[in-house]
């Protein structure tokens, strides 16, 4: 048995990874998350030291990507940034994953009355742009690291709640769900034993990709001054502070917009590779 | 088609009541008292017991609520404080400016998105096939407010061609165009990108198809093949983006107005927001939430038009 799920792991992972766009995107978000977990270890400074004597310098050897206005080094507010961006990127997914799969699970199982409020809850949800939808919620429950994961998890949280709901309508009327209400299982057990797994694989696709999108946001909410609070490192932050140095160091503003762009491309893909592997049906056109 | 175009209406109107809703209770949702989040901390005594009343928060919530929703239908939204005017003013001031802008970045957009995946498409496997489909896919990553900051670096900094701040109906209309340039650019490539991979699909999944085949045998030329029967096809999926993009450009202009200095909705929201002026944010909210359902609902009316498919369903 455990020769068959190595069989299958490795399997998977050969699929997984025979596209080189995949390998490129996988070896782009393991090169960021090293890059969070070892940070200290990578440079000499702290995120919050501060050199008075070193304000908005240009790239230097001892600070590779200058410093900003208040003497911290840049490349290290980037690594430091690295985390802030990857623990509300997976803890908001994780939330909104968890909320709109229960959801959409309730909502597509019992169907009637309880899948037509969900579903223009939902349209309410959706027709305020996500940005704006966070924005708001923002000023309910305030500016730190955990009310903004909160905050980007519920904004979110349509997106599975629908995708769930489709999976659950496609399959609920299935005969293996038929024979397991016929033999008396309860609708808890049909739920979470049987309907729940196989609705699992587009969850997984979706959550990665939209690990990159929520990073996109959170860097949106940062920029605009409403996400982290100053001091923490935030990539967002760096572009919003860096735009009034650019012609003094355009590295402190451009670059943490590349890491962005290079950390949400590498999830994009990844996640359009996991849906490759899990569903050869759905082969995308990357 | 009319039992569809009413069933899509009464939708819409049930999507609106829902945001209203959220709207309304925004207020009690922030934290502290209500009547200071509506006028703000530096008020009298007298001032905060004529709000309260005005507020009518001596009264039921569902009082309240319908109270605020038939001000807000027949067009009173309120006094915001920050401006010290009426809100209504205030956001009609600034609506025509993002609507202005978000218009030309979706058609711009759409179209570009069009044409370069139609490109993509007819060309799978080529150099210009892989040149556009790897940009396309780095600039949907892109983050609007990035592209916007390296777009001011390169063009108003460095090469002084066009200006870095501002946009106003009122400029010399030369001064307006090119005020608008960086602002449309940098909300379109989103857009131009995510057209492109759909249309770029599109595109290939009908190269396949019979008809295809078919014409081709009756002996028309290559460009009447593409443009007569494979764009039409395959640009009905695009007509439902169209509509979601109505979404990200109006998101977009949030962060596009805070770089550019542009006196828009989604500054106007950011303020709003950053001085807790519930006014405001509730009419805003409303207005958006308006816009990108209108837009949904005509997008959803006109696809039932361009598809006979969808009628006969």
């Amino acid at each position: 048995m455990n020769q068959e799920r190595i069989k299958q792991w490795k399997k998977f992972f050969r699929r997984l990874f025979s596209r080189k766009l995949v390998v490129v995107a996988a070896s782009l978000v393991l090169f960021f998350i090293i890059a969070a977990v070892f940070a200290p270890f990578l440079t000499p400074y702290g995120p919050y030291q501060q050199d008075l004597s070193n304000v908005l310098t240009k790239p230097t050897t001892a600070h590779w990507l200058g410093t900003d206005r208040s003497g911290r080094d840049v490349l290290t507010r980037i690594l430091y940034g690295a985390r802030t961006s990857l623990a509300i990127g997976v803890v908001s997914v994780a939330i909104a994953a968890v909320m709109g799969t229960l959801l959409g699970l309730i909502s597509g199982y019992y169907g009637g009355l309880v899948n037509m409020v969900l579903s223009r809850i939902i349209d309410m949800m959706m027709s305020i742009p996500s940005l704006m939808l966070a924005l708001a919620l923002a000023l309910v429950f305030g500016r730190n690291m955990g009310s903004l994961m909160i905050v980007l998890g519920i904004s979110t949280v349509p997106t599975y709640t629908r995708l769930m709901n489709v999976q659950v309508l496609s399959i609920k009327n299935a005969d293996y769900i038929m024979a397991e209400k016929v033999l008396g299982a309860g609708n808890i057990r049909i739920l979470f034993t049987h309907i729940l797994p196989n609705c699992l694989s587009p969850i997984i696709v979706l959550l990665t990709a939209n690990i990159g999108m929520t990073i996109l946001a959170e860097s949106s909410l940062s920029f605009l001054g409403m996400g982290v609070n100053p001091p923490t490192a935030s990539w967002g932050g760096m572009v919003s502070d860096g735009t009034t140095q650019l012609l003094i160091n355009p590295v402190f503003a451009l670059a943490p917009g590349i890491c962005i762009m290079l950390l949400v491309f590498g999830f994009n893909v990844l996640g359009d590779g996991l849906r490759d592997a899990l569903d050869p049906r759905l082969r995308g056109s990357i | 088609m009319s039992k569809y175009i009413l069933k899509r209406i009464g939708q819409s109107l049930a999507v609106l009541f829902l945001v209203s809703v959220f709207a309304f209770i925004l207020l009690y949702m922030v934290p502290g008292d209500p009547v200071y989040a509506m006028l703000g901390g530096d008020i009298t005594r007298e001032q905060y017991d004529i709000a309260y009343r005005e507020m009518g928060l001596d009264r039921s919530v569902m009082v309240r609520y319908f109270g605020w929703l038939f001000r807000f239908v027949t067009g009173d939204w309120g006094k915001s404080f920050k401006y010290a005017m009426p809100v209504v003013e205030v956001i009609g001031s600034r609506l025509p400016v993002t609507m202005f802008l978000g218009l030309i970045s979706v058609v711009i957009g759409t179209g570009f998105g069009i044409l370069l995946g139609t490109v993509a498409g007819k060309n799978r496997g080529k150099l210009s096939d892989s040149f556009i489909t790897v940009c396309s896919n780095l600039g949907a990553v892109m983050p609007v407010f990035w592209l916007a900051v390296l777009g001011m670096y390169i063009f108003s900094l460095k090469l002084g061609w066009l200006p870095s701040h501002g946009f106003s109906f009122a400029s010399e209309p030369w001064l307006m165009v090119r005020q608008a340039v960086l602002p449309v650019i940098s909300l379109s490539v989103g857009q131009i990108c995510i057209t492109t991979r759909q249309m770029r699909s599109g595109m290939l999944e009908v190269i396949r198809q019979d008809y295809i085949r078919t014409a081709r045998a009756k002996g028309l030329k290559e460009s009447q093949v593409v443009y007569r029967h494979a764009i039409r096809n395959a640009v009905l999926p695009v007509v439902t983006l169209t509509g979601m993009s109505i979404r990200n450009v109006v998101a977009g202009a949030v962060s596009i107005e805070q770089v550019f200095a542009i006196a828009g909705m989604g500054s106007l929201l950011m303020n709003g927001i950053l001085s807790k002026d519930v006014a405001v944010v509730q009419a805003c909210i409303m207005i958006i939430a308006i816009v990108v359902v209108l837009s949904t609902l005509i997008v959803d009316i006109s696809y039932g038009i361009l598809d006979p498919r969808i009628r006969i369903k």
